[in-house]
């Protein structure tokens, strides 16, 4: 498809706009940005079918990094390269950095009254059980095999272990070590 | 100040590159980072995951731009912003243009699927401490007395996020608003 210069900048800025009402609409990020990036990629724009959709949230999951931007990244790239990506990456971050910048400059302030301190005092407590419950929810969406609930099982006693002692042991530590074993336990699997 | 920016920019890209696991999959890492370099204490961020929460974009990138604001200004926010989301954009690029396959490589494969249970583990790991840590009053852990309201909190939000698990997803925003209603009504206006 031949796609003359002004087309592309077009294209660029289409991918921009687009993503950035993306980034506008879709709270708590995660799995919750998924539908309005189908609406808007697949059934509005036909920029990439429901199969690449579905090959990208494959992608996503084997990738660091909130899926979002891995969906915004892809579509932008197949659109218009390396430029599309970009400009879909930072439109859709866009919003919310500008909203959270805003939040920086007066939160400190906003806490200091009295009512406020107390309502987050309970909304600790509810972050902490949201963090947990969303574990709780990666648990049940894992194959139970002996092997992934050993791996589950010593990085959750590490990292309490870590964290009620006050000892610093990175997170990234025990990644790696779960990695080594992964691939340890696949080694011995495929010898028998 | 130059100093803080490239501090910021390395600590949010080592987050960026090792953030497995969905939306929560940085707070562990995050939390790490900033107690170490004591940007923030366990309360100010749990305080910063709700604003996220009730804001829209990732939790990862939302974190991010408040930490590199409140350390070193628009230019703190906007490098620490970038640099969180630096490795996954680099590696969607390569994964989309170079290397479609290397996500099915075997080795990779088993790589991946033992981070995967490693990382919930991890996440449940802070989830709990940070819990815990809120309903123990003042000193450390295993301290008494513990603080009967904020148990109460813990049994209502826990047993709305069961049932949630059971039926429909209980949205993150509403178990906030009840926790905060709880949270004024318990301790005082």
């Amino acid at each position: 498809m031949e796609v003359g210069k002004a087309g592309r900048i077009l294209r660029i800025w289409e991918l921009f706009f687009t993503f950035m009402k993306i980034g506008v609409f879709t709270f708590g990020g995660g799995y919750a940005m998924l539908p309005v990036m189908e609406d808007a990629c697949v059934a509005k724009k036909q920029w990439i079918s429901h199969e690449e959709m579905m090959d990208i949230t494959v992608i996503a999951e084997a990738t660091p990094g909130p899926i979002a931007i891995n969906c915004a990244t892809f579509v932008g790239y197949r659109q218009a390269g390396i430029l599309g990506a970009a400009a879909a990456t930072v439109g859709v971050i866009l919003p919310s950095f500008c909203i959270i910048f805003a939040v920086s400059l007066f939160l400190d302030r906003f806490i200091g009254i009295r009512w406020i301190a107390n309502a987050f005092r309970g909304i600790r407590i509810g972050v902490g059980l949201l963090i947990a419950d969303a574990a709780v929810r990666m648990m049940r969406k894992m194959p139970g095999t002996a092997v992934s609930r050993l791996i589950m099982a010593v990085s959750f006693g590490v990292m309490l272990l870590a964290n009620v002692c006050s000892r610093r042991v990175s997170a990234v530590v025990i990644m790696a070590g779960a990695g080594v074993f992964g691939l340890a336990a696949s080694g011995v699997r495929r010898e028998r | 100040m130059a100093g803080t920016i490239w501090e910021l920019f390395l600590g949010f890209f080592r987050v960026g590159c090792f953030a497995f696991g969905g939306a929560y999959g940085a707070i562990p890492l995050i939390r790490d980072m900033v107690l170490s370099h004591g940007w923030m204490d366990d309360e100010a961020l749990a305080c910063m995951i709700a604003v996220s929460e009730s804001t829209p974009g990732p939790i990862m990138v939302n974190l991010a731009t408040y930490v590199g604001s409140i350390q070193a200004g628009v230019c703190g926010a906007a490098v620490a912003t970038v640099a969180v989301v630096l490795p996954s954009f680099v590696l969607i690029l390569l994964i989309t243009a170079v290397m479609r396959t290397v996500i099915q490589n075997p080795w990779v494969k088993a790589v991946l699927e033992a981070v995967k249970p490693c990382m919930a583990g991890i996440i449940l790991a802070t989830g709990g401490y940070m819990t815990i840590k809120g309903c123990v009053l003042g000193g450390g852990m295993g301290r008494f007395p513990m603080d009967v309201r904020a148990v109460v909190i813990v049994v209502v939000l826990w047993g709305v996020l069961a049932a949630g698990r059971k039926k429909k997803r209980v949205s993150p925003v509403m178990v906030m608003v009840l926790a905060a209603g709880m949270g004024v009504l318990l301790y005082g206006w």
